[in-house]
């Protein structure tokens, strides 16, 4: 049966070409994968290779051709002994054309639907003991270690140093080798070597000694962790955890002091978790664990050796994507995240004095991020102001203001403010470290600026 | 290092030959994936494929001599140029086709494309769009081998550009380091896309690039399905008794381009030529299977069997619906 060759398309925006040269001529025999002819586009030139075995019969365009549209038929492929037919003896135009699928823009579709998740409300656990959020981390993974033999820890100096910061006190002691994993320095290869783990169903948790090092591995986090599970249709899901001490520590300059909240919270496929307090780190340390999926856990170094009270039922964990209401009040709404909500907590304390009531709300995580919480507030006091670390620009206090603007925008008395990190690289000196962060006198003096 | 024609798969191997059976069936798998192949540009042509497409023509032995050495259980991975992977991994060609042409009964609900598909039932992991990463992930379902307590092995598959990233030579040394059951297989086809491996590489020599961690290597004929099979035989058992990772550099030829949009500057048409004529990997095959006594109209029924096979999964690929628009929003995050 005699076959149309048609003008290909090379590249996926090529839609003609010039037909430079053929180099089989009618009459040829022709075998799959022989060149057939040259065309050429502004871009380059190429080759058109035959698909079929036959005889070529006619051919339809002339070499030297240009504008040839693509998927018109330029020869026609005949079986040995066969005439060439009549019925096609001149180019028509691309005849699949209306069949292309052309991409429909989803008008309707709501911008924000997967970041805000309904959450059931938090219970009350009972009875607390105070203990770090060191402690506290400690006692997440030793729970989750112990509860599921497929979660394992790994990272650079996790096992017998005890850990940079250590959170793995002991645990290399009570687990053994096979299940708490000295990594060498080389965050891009053992961060992928986690996700391979975890794509075939083991839980892994990463420890990045600092935040500031995943930076090395962001392409298997984002790429590789996040996105696998879509991009296989839901066949690969990916259940680990990396996390780490992010955001500014003290002294330590521009390249170790940054919050990662806002560069991984943009990215659909992870869940990122901020927790302030040893309730939090807790909770969310082992909600973490058990998520299917990819999770990023936003520590802070400062805070570890802090104090707090810490429910000690053995089934405590804290839901992922529901934030808490630190502080109750009427006049102003703070929104902060990890170490800030101290900072929005004392500012709070100041604003009191001076007849203020702020509510202070502890986000614990940003993606998915709790707007419900956010937005009743809100409702409720009419100002909002935003504390983070971070920078400014595409920070998450920016997130958090355009949620309002769109969900509560009736209900503001004023704009929305925001308190960040300074728009600089870290300093190194204690005085311009200091200014670079939010301070409460900057958060007391935000909300004053609302009333 | 050679970069003539001639070269390509030169390297001496003794090991087990295929009988005659094996032979049959290499051809089979071979071919599947040449026309499958060779259909998909046709397509692309057409414009039903978008995007990138990186066919696997010319390639083909070496995919199909490993498979014949790994059993159940063993877990592949691989880049962008994957389809040949697939299929000899028992992925339908209907359903690899219907992810090319973006549709709902692909493999990824038309959710992945070329570059991006996956099946947890056939062990193949990908199937990844950032050169190299395959290996470091690659090491991590070797990782989970061992960690299962299993003699299963994995394959990663790179190209000779992938060879030059930082992340592999990490992976070798946590391979080596954790002793883990990974085939690290180079498909040296000549090219990182346009650029020639001499012209990339300092190290002339990728099977001897695991050396400093001690990690065996061995070059092979990648255009020879019998000596890729025996090399593979003798990595999978030194995987499997659990003494580390193993180093395959298979010198092969692509002979298309890089992409589908490949201007084909870099190298002559010559040289293409000269691989077709004297190394290809299903012809070689063929004249054993002739010179066993197999004859032409045998072939020419398998031949026929698999022209079908393609045809049906092009068929299938083009009237398959697309996505529901709904698909947009699945599949971004599990129930926790």
């Amino acid at each position: 049966m005699a076959t149309e060759i048609l003008m290909p398309a090379l590249s996926p925006t090529m839609t003609e070409g010039k037909l430079a040269r053929w180099l089989k001529k009618e009459g040829d025999a022709v075998n799959s994968g022989d060149v057939l002819a040259e065309i050429e586009t502004d871009k380059a030139t190429m080759e058109v290779e035959a698909i079929e075995e036959g005889i070529l019969g006619r051919i339809l365009t002339a070499e030297g051709t240009e504008g040839v549209a693509v998927n018109t038929p330029i020869a026609i492929l005949v079986e040995e002994g066969e005439a060439v037919p009549d019925n096609i003896d001149t180019p028509k135009s691309a005849a699949s054309a209306e069949a292309l699928p052309v991409a429909q823009p989803v008008a309707s579709a709501p911008v924000s639907a997967p970041v805000s998740a309904p959450v059931e409300e938090e219970k009350d656990w009972g009875e607390t003991q105070e203990i770090t959020v060191r402690e506290a981390l400690r006692d997440a993974l030793a729970a989750e270690l112990q509860r599921d033999p497929d979660v394992f820890l790994m990272g650079e100096e996790v096992a017998q140093y005890q850990g940079a910061y250590k959170i793995s006190q002991g645990l290399l002691q009570e687990f053994g080798e096979k299940r708490v994993i000295d990594m060498p320095i080389a965050e891009h290869g053992f961060t992928g070597m986690a996700v391979g783990a975890a794509l075939t169903g083991l839980k892994p948790v990463v420890e990045f000694m600092t935040m500031n090092f995943s930076m090395q591995a962001i392409d298997h986090i984002i790429n590789s962790a996040a996105k696998t599970l879509y991009m296989s249709g839901g066949q690969m899901g990916c259940p680990i955890v990396f996390r780490g001490p992010n955001g500014p520590a003290s002294r330590v300059g521009a390249q170790h002091s940054q919050c990662y909240g806002s560069w991984y919270a943009h990215v659909p496929g992870l869940k990122v978790v901020v927790p302030w307090s040893s309730a939090d780190a807790k909770g969310l340390l082992r909600a973490a664990i058990r998520d299917p999926n990819p999770v990023v856990v936003l520590e802070n170094e400062i805070l570890y050796g802090r104090k707090f009270p810490c429910p000690i039922d053995e089934d405590f964990i804290v839901p992922i994507g529901k934030a808490k209401i630190e502080r109750t009040g009427s006049d102003v709404t703070i929104v902060a995240f990890s170490i800030a909500v101290t900072t929005a907590l004392d500012a709070a304390a100041e604003l009191a004095k001076q007849g203020i009531e702020a509510e202070v709300i502890n986000l614990r995580s940003l993606r998915p991020l709790d707007t419900d919480t956010i937005v009743e507030s809100v409702k409720k006091t009419s100002r909002l102001v935003t504390v983070e670390e971070g920078w400014p620009f595409a920070g998450i206090g920016a997130e958090v203001a355009m949620q309002i603007i769109e969900h509560a925008f009736d209900w503001l008395d004023a704009p929305p403010a925001r308190v960040t990190g300074v728009d600089v690289p870290m300093p190194f000196a204690a005085n311009l470290e200091k200014l670079a962060l939010p301070q409460p006198e900057d958060v007391v003096k935000a909300a004053l600026g609302l009333m | 290092m050679g970069t003539n024609a001639k070269q390509v798969g030169k390297a001496g191997n003794n090991g087990p030959s295929l009988t005659r059976d094996q032979f049959l069936k290499a051809y089979y798998d071979m071919l599947l994936i040449r026309r499958f192949e060779e259909k998909a540009g046709q397509l692309y042509g057409m414009g039903l494929i978008g995007g990138f497409c990186h066919l696997y023509i010319g390639q083909e032995a070496v995919v199909v001599g490993i498979q014949m050495s790994l059993k159940d259980g063993d877990k592949l991975i691989t880049s962008y140029r994957d389809h040949g992977q697939m299929l000899v991994a028992g992925m339908t060609p209907r359903g690899v086709m219907a992810e090319l042409t973006g549709r709902s009964t692909g493999y990824s609900h038309g959710k992945g494309g070329s570059m991006h598909m996956f099946s947890r039932e056939k062990n193949f992991y990908g199937g990844h769009g950032i050169v190299g990463a395959q290996v470091s992930l690659g090491i991590g379902l070797a990782f989970a081998n061992k960690y299962r307590d299993t003699d299963e092995v994995s394959v990663a598959y790179f190209g000779d550009g992938a060879a030059n990233q930082g992340q592999v030579y990490e992976s070798f040394n946590l391979a080596a380091l954790l002793k883990l059951p990974c085939i690290f297989v180079i498909e040296n086809n000549r090219y990182g896309m346009g650029t020639a491996v001499e012209r990339a590489s300092a190290s002339h020599e990728l099977y001897k690039n695991g050396e400093p961690w001690g990690i065996p290597g061995k070059r092979v004929d990648g255009m020879d399905v019998a000596a890729v099979y025996a090399a593979a035989e003798e990595a999978v058992k030194h995987c499997r008794e659990g003494k580390g990772p193993y180093l395959l550099e298979m010198m092969t030829y692509r002979y298309r381009g890089h992409s589908m949009s490949d201007p084909a500057k870099y190298r002559t048409r010559d040289e293409v030529d000269e691989v077709r004529k004297t190394r290809d990997p299903i012809e070689h095959v063929k004249h054993i299977l002739l010179d066993s006594g197999v004859t032409e109209a045998e072939l020419k029924t398998m031949e026929t069997e698999i022209k079908g096979i393609v045809n049906d999964s092009a068929e299938f690929a083009q009237t398959s619906p697309e996505p529901d628009p709904a698909e947009l929003y699945t599949d971004v995050v599990l129930e926790a």
